[in-house]
């Protein structure tokens, strides 16, 4: 446990988050709730969002997984709620992108924030799915919260 | 018989001498995958290189020889199992044998017909290989499927066994030993009932065969299937056993299973061809019979022998540590050598990572076996799981590493 691969995907950020996770709790009021798994290991996010004037108002969760996963979607909370939506989507594929990136990329922290500390959770194709859990599931979310929203008016 | 010598049989399985993240690997995941000996290859090698061309197709040489080959390959298989050449048909994987079997039932001619008020029963620890296909049967055809539970040291609850299968009960599919759980089921308990009400039953032995002398016949149930790349051959071949395969009409319609085409209709072949349609897994399937050789050239009984051993020693390993729990049974009575565990205070993705880490190859995540895990409340676990070439240092590495596990995420 003391090489440095393991170091770099625990980093301290990672584990703080998935013990004093942030934002955590199903929460009133919200337009949209989603249920999102990663069928392959069974990490589960039940997840809220209300989106109001263009603004991401909140966002809550509740879920079990491994500690990426569940990090993951503490560090995203931190990210977008109380942003203005296109930049919380913008964020999300800033997120994406880097996931993506096999450990290949230099994240950028003024846009990630705690984010970056994921980047070498990149390099473990197995490990990126968890990764995404939570921003998949706010994206979902918000993509149906803001149907709703085009609906009613 | 000389005493199995695992470091002898080591030698034969290259990849045991790499290492993984600088530790020598320790593989404890053949419940998953198991890895293959040199033997194999070989034979397989040979064949493709000196006889390979199609088979059942033509009258040149080489065509002879590979049909020659592949049916070698077959009477070695039964021979393995205790059975008849004819009986036994090679798939790409036990999955395809149990949704063969599915299928061909609602098929025309099937010799029984399910619809609404008939029953399928099955038992909560299936690996969903051998659980979605009957709920596939059973949405197709009106009929419900019913389940036997579990205690709470992962045996089945046989006490409503006369409930859940029953006079409406048209066929009774279990597992032989829990992929999950390691649990080894008490077949003849479970098929005298099912013979007292007329059902059908499906064994599934993929966590069985590769570990145990099994004489499928013997166990007298109607269908019984098992996969080759968890017992030292090739992934893509599988094989389906069947008592009277004659009776069951054809799941998949092509090349090699029929008798006589014609554009108004056809009749099909006897079998195991009717159940091989199109080319099927040729080099697989001699991979296969060199496995079921170099297995039988160590003898199964010293198989099973050298993995209680194992399976005892990781047991009492993880007895003696705290904040380590296993999900099955604690001892090795009637138990295969898969130990599925829970470290307390760290997910199994965690665990699996961190022994990754340490050179350790383990499985995590429900396994195939959700509802398992759901029944004992964990969204997952961490299972090893131990074979023929695994030794008493690998063991005592995991133990080691579970302690530094604990260590690591703060939990001891």
């Amino acid at each position: 446990m003391s090489t440095a691969d393991t170091d770099t995907m625990y980093q301290e950020i990672i584990l703080d988050h998935y013990r004093h996770p942030h934002h955590k709790g199903l929460r009133d009021p919200f337009d949209v709730e989603v249920h999102h798994v990663n069928p392959t290991c069974g990490d589960e996010v039940t997840l809220r969002v209300q989106v109001l004037d263009g603004f991401v108002k909140d966002v809550s969760y509740d879920g079990q997984g491994c500690s990426i996963s569940q990090a993951s979607t503490s560090v995203m909370t931190d990210l977008v709620i109380g942003k203005p939506l296109e930049q919380a989507l913008s964020t999300h594929e800033a997120f994406l992108v880097l996931m993506q990136s096999r450990g290949t990329l230099e994240p950028d922290e003024d846009v990630l924030e705690d984010g970056i500390a994921f980047a070498g959770v990149s390099k473990y194709p197995a490990r990126v799915k968890c990764a995404l859990l939570g921003w998949m599931a706010w994206k979902d979310a918000t993509a149906q919260a803001v149907a709703q929203a085009k609906e009613a008016s | 018989m000389t005493a199995f010598d695992v470091e002898a049989v080591r030698k034969d399985f290259p990849v045991l001498s790499r290492e993984v993240h600088g530790h020598p690997l320790v593989y404890l995941d053949s419940a998953s995958s198991s890895q293959k000996p040199r033997q194999v290859l070989e034979a397989e090698r040979i064949f493709v290189e000196e006889h390979y061309a199609n088979v059942h197709r033509g009258v040149h040489t080489l065509s002879q020889e590979a049909t020659d080959g592949y049916e070698a390959a077959r009477s070695t298989v039964a021979a393995f199992l205790g059975a008849r050449h004819d009986e036994v048909v090679f798939t790409k994987n036990a999955t395809e044998a149990f949704n063969l079997v599915a299928y061909a039932l609602g098929n025309p001619g099937s010799p029984v017909r399910l619809g609404p008020g008939d029953e399928i029963a099955v038992t909560e620890m299936e690996h969903h290989s051998n659980l979605v296909p009957w709920q596939m049967l059973a949405e197709r055809t009106g009929a419900t499927l019913r389940w036997l539970g579990l205690t709470d040291d992962g045996r089945l609850d046989l006490s409503d066994l006369d409930e859940v299968v029953n006079e409406r009960t048209k066929l009774f599919a279990f597992t032989h030993v829990s992929n999950l759980l390691g649990t080894e089921n008490p077949v003849d308990v479970l098929v005298a009932r099912a013979k007292q009400v007329g059902a059908l039953t499906f064994v599934d032995g993929v966590q069985s065969v590769p570990h145990q002398a099994v004489n499928v016949p013997s166990l007298d149930v109607d269908f019984f299937a098992f996969t080759g790349h968890k017992m030292l051959a090739p992934s893509g071949v599988g094989v389906l056993w069947g008592r009277d395969l004659n009776a069951l009409p054809p799941f998949m319609g092509g090349g090699s299973m029929i008798e006589v085409v014609q554009m108004s209709g056809s009749t099909y072949a006897a079998a195991p061809e009717r159940f091989e349609a199109g080319t099927p897994v040729i080099s697989q399937a001699v991979g296969l019979a060199a496995a079921c050789d170099y297995l039988t050239a160590l003898g199964m009984d010293a198989i099973k022998d050298h993995e209680i051993a194992l399976t005892a020693q990781l047991l009492d390993g993880i007895r003696a540590l705290d904040g380590v729990r296993v999900l099955g049974p604690d001892t090795t009575e009637l138990r295969g050598s898969a130990v599925s565990f829970v470290v307390e205070g760290v997910h199994p993705h965690d665990v699996g990572q961190s022994l990754d880490d340490l050179g350790i190859a383990v499985r995590v995540g429900h396994h195939c076996a959700a509802p398992v895990c759901r029944r004992f409340g964990v969204p997952a676990t961490a299972r090893a799981s131990s074979y023929l070439y695994n030794n008493a240092a690998d063991i005592d590495a995991l133990l080691e590493a579970i302690v530094k596990v604990q260590a690591f995420w703060g939990v001891r």
